[in-house]
């Protein structure tokens, strides 16, 4: 599953705090996006765009277990790649159905506004105007099912085991 | 296999599994499940058509309580409906077996040794003081668990922690884990087990705060060996330790490390992070606050309030400072009335809440761009307790109460 965008540059331990200040908790869910790093990249959010690509050191969604993920989902980026990602950040990754990898060494290997190329499934991550190129681990099938699935709510409700979502009901 | 740490024995026992090794990705059987609140939320909520099993199911009202406006209240019902419908019988709601989570799943208790529990809550790492392999997770994947009674888990490596000696007199838990953090740095990816000789004389309470805080360097699992402390507080509560889970003789370590007890002193969390983060409270001592908090899940204990206590007696919260203190349960705000110890908080100034999350999240009394705060409770980076200009310093609960009095950060042994 390969994924081409435009890169974001973060640094290490970008928190879920920054990504999801808890006061969105309270907004109505199609605003929470508008709120992503607004503590530490105020106005990114009117820049990004669809397919963007976030680039990012270590530690990267550490903190809370909080929908964070999600809300880069619905900001509709493409993929998110970190020398390392925080575990539990990387399970809600997962089950929201964001790509993401921890390659170490990625974050030196970018600079913003380049383009990489990312294969979650071979864990293969390429900057396209150097050529470099750095892996890290793979998805496992059963990953690449709830990514295929588009989130872990979405294979439940294939398998008939969802009766209603929060604002759907 | 003889050679496997506490975590590696349980996640190997829960998958039937004879052995696992660090980087292995297991799928678990999960013996308790946690709901919060905040999956009730229109964001977060999707209704399963089933639950594996109701009595293995326990909802918590903890993090927004009682409902501040119509949403949460709207959410809070449907968690009621929830429960009502699935069969689900533990429901701690508003009222007076409400607490923060953890709290209640290590005073019920609803952890237990030996086995696995999830919840919505990074901080759910608490319950490895019981011996239980607890793991917060995300919104999504709580409701799959609940609808399915497994997950997976990556397995990761194991640093043992050896505790020898005792604490000083006025250095607490959080002390002791304020100069881990600083010392150590982040454990991403690590499961952080403790033992050695230190441990009879640590309280469970105490284990607690370790366990918890360990979410704060994005520690996997954190346990405790089982041992006698453990066994009396189970016994108290009329269950057994017989689930518990020692570490095999040759368990393989990333590292193992000593800390003597006796060398932390009173430590402060500088804003933003404890990862390599902290100092000595004579490097804080004088720093102007205007804001004080003691409670969350981390310290919200009836050893905490006593803290606080033995500094308030007789002294007065200065007038430039708000200290909140919010109980970890009702039963322990119950428990501080009958000791005596609400009184004494609020006569000398102190407002003392309702068990909540309260503050932490920035909840209640949510600060604002200038405000400085020195708090007791688990997570200090910018923007977690309301505005992202304000500085947020941590602490013990007595560093937390003796700053509070003194208008600035100060040594809580000088209030003595």
């Amino acid at each position: 599953m390969e994924i081409t965008g435009r890169v974001w540059c973060f640094g290490d331990d970008v928190n879920t705090d920054l990504i999801q200040p808890m006061h969105t908790v309270f907004k109505p869910v199609e605003e929470q996006h508008r709120y992503v790093f607004e503590a530490n990249r105020p106005g990114w959010v009117n820049l990004v765009e669809p397919g963007d690509v976030i680039v990012a050191g270590r530690n990267f969604g550490t903190g809370s277990s909080r929908p964070a993920a999600k809300l880069l989902v619905d900001l509709r980026i493409g993929a998110l790649v970190c020398d390392s990602i925080n575990w539990l950040f990387f399970r809600n990754c997962v089950n929201f159905a964001l790509p993401a990898l921890s390659c170490h060494g990625v974050a030196r290997m970018f600079a913003e506004g380049q383009t990489a190329r990312i294969d979650v499934g071979t864990g293969s991550v390429q900057n396209l105007e150097t050529g470099s190129r750095v892996s890290g681990q793979p998805w496992t099938a059963e990953l690449l099912d709830i990514l295929r699935a588009g989130g872990l709510l979405e294979q439940l409700a294939r398998d008939g085991l969802l009766v209603g979502r929060g604002t759907d009901e | 296999m003889a050679d496997m740490t506490m975590t590696e024995k349980i996640l190997a026992g829960h998958s039937d599994r004879e052995a696992i090794r660090p980087g292995d990705i297991v799928v678990t059987k999960v013996d308790t499940v946690v709901p919060l609140d905040m999956n009730f939320y229109d964001s977060m909520w999707a209704e399963p058509s089933k639950v594996f099993d109701p009595d293995r199911i326990v909802v918590i009202f903890d993090h927004v309580v009682p409902a501040p406006n119509r949403g949460v209240g709207e959410a809070l019902e449907r968690g009621r409906a929830f429960a009502k419908k699935m069969g689900i019988s533990r429901l701690h709601d508003v009222g007076p077996d409400q607490g923060i989570c953890h709290q209640l799943i290590a005073d019920v208790p609803y952890a237990m040794p030996g086995e696995m529990l999830v919840c919505v809550d990074s901080h759910t790492c608490s319950g490895g003081a019981l011996n239980c392999a607890a793991r917060g997770i995300g919104a999504p994947e709580l409701i799959y668990v609940m609808a399915k009674g497994f997950t997976w888990f990556q397995v990761g490596e194991t640093v043992r922690y050896e505790l020898s000696g005792s604490l000083r007199s006025h250095v607490t838990a959080k002390d002791l884990f304020l100069h881990l953090a600083d010392r150590y740095g982040a454990h991403v990816g690590q499961n952080m087990e403790f033992g050695g000789s230190a441990l009879p004389g640590l309280t469970m309470d105490q284990r607690r705060t370790l366990t918890t805080m360990c979410a704060e360097v994005s520690a996997e699992f954190a346990m405790f060996e089982p041992d006698e402390v453990l066994e009396r507080h189970l016994r108290e509560r009329g269950r057994s330790m017989d689930g518990g889970v020692l570490p095999d003789p040759d368990a393989v370590y990333a590292e193992v490390r000593s800390i003597e007890l006796a060398s932390v002193e009173p430590m402060v969390g500088l804003p933003g992070s404890v990862v390599h983060n902290t100092v000595g409270v004579s490097s804080a001592a004088g720093t102007p606050i205007n804001r004080a908090f003691i409670g969350s899940c981390a310290n919200g204990t009836v050893a905490d309030l006593r803290e606080a206590a033995a500094v308030l007696t007789g002294r007065r919260v200065s007038p430039e400072v708000t200290l909140f203190i919010t109980p970890g349960s009702q039963a322990i705000y119950q428990q501080a009335v009958h000791e005596g110890i609400i009184a004494t908080l609020a006569d000398a100034g102190a407002v003392v809440t309702v068990s909540s999350c309260g503050m932490c999240a920035g909840f209640q009394n949510s600060l604002g761009p200038t405000d400085v705060c020195i708090a007791s409770s688990t997570r200090n980076f910018a923007g977690r307790m309301g505005h992202p200009d304000a500085q947020i310093y941590l602490g013990s609960s007595g560093t937390v109460a003796a700053s509070a009095v003194a208008g600035a950060i100060a040594d809580v042994r000088e209030f003595a």
